[in-house]
């Protein structure tokens, strides 16, 4: 636990699993508890690919954002939906997008996850979700709590904070 | 005491987290130097401060480096 002690809670579920919403779970997480705030991440559905041992194959993806506009030789590129659908697209953007946080300064996911673990956020899975898409423990990282909805309950009920990312 | 903390060419959240664990490994009372260069830091310290109790002494800009000095509360 943080030494210092404003008796403040947060609890998050993340839901989705790409390379671009992988931020604000992890970033939101990652402060509040070096501000002193309890948090407690409930991870389901596909924000449950972000709690793999291996993050290498988050990606984001050009379909249905029509906001996303790429840094590109001095100008902003949007880029058309159907581009989506060309194989290889959505990786060419994603390495992009990696190379842009590399370059920005800006902290990777691993990197987040990291402070997360290291500041004693606690991180649970659905143990529903894990079932559902037959996904295994040995693939996510150690040491997290396996759990339902009754016990992200548990946590929000007492929280300050929830959010649903 | 002051010991600094190079958070220079790092983005949000970085030079915050980086702080926060550099000031655990202070004594109440010393002091923690944090260069960064993100210009948004300049608000996230001072709510960074206010929130911890640890007191922001001092926030000053030269050349694009933004220094904090902020100590330990207990």
């Amino acid at each position: 636990m943080s030494e210092g002690d404003n008796a403040k809670s947060m609890s998050i579920i993340v839901t989705k699993g790409t390379l671009d919403w992988a931020y604000p779970p992890f970033i939101l997480a990652t402060t509040a508890a070096a501000m002193d705030v309890k948090v407690s991440m409930f991870f389901t559905f596909y924000g449950l690919q972000l709690l793999k041992k291996n993050l290498d194959h988050l990606q984001i993806s050009t379909l249905g954002n029509p906001a996303m506009e790429m840094p590109m030789m001095g100008m902003h590129m949007t880029m058309p939906n159907i581009m989506s659908a060309i194989p290889g697209v959505d990786a060419m953007c994603s390495t992009m997008m990696k190379n842009l946080i590399k370059k920005k300064g800006v902290a990777s996911i691993p990197e987040l996850r990291e402070a997360a673990i290291e500041s004693d956020v606690k991180i649970t899975a659905c143990q529903m979700t894990l079932d559902l898409f037959e996904m295994e423990t040995k693939d996510l990282i150690p040491d997290i709590n396996l759990g339902g909805a009754a016990m992200y309950m548990e946590d929000a009920l007492k929280s300050d904070i929830n959010l649903y990312i | 005491m002051t010991t600094t903390l190079d958070t220079k060419g790092m983005n949000c959240p970085l030079p915050i987290l980086k702080a926060k664990k550099a000031i655990k490994g202070l004594e109440a009372g010393e002091t923690l130097e944090v260069l960064s260069t993100d210009p948004g830091s300049v608000k996230d310290f001072e709510a960074f401060c206010r929130s911890t109790g640890n007191e922001l002494l001092e926030s000053n800009e030269e050349g694009g480096v933004y220094t904090y000095m902020i100590k330990k509360s207990s």
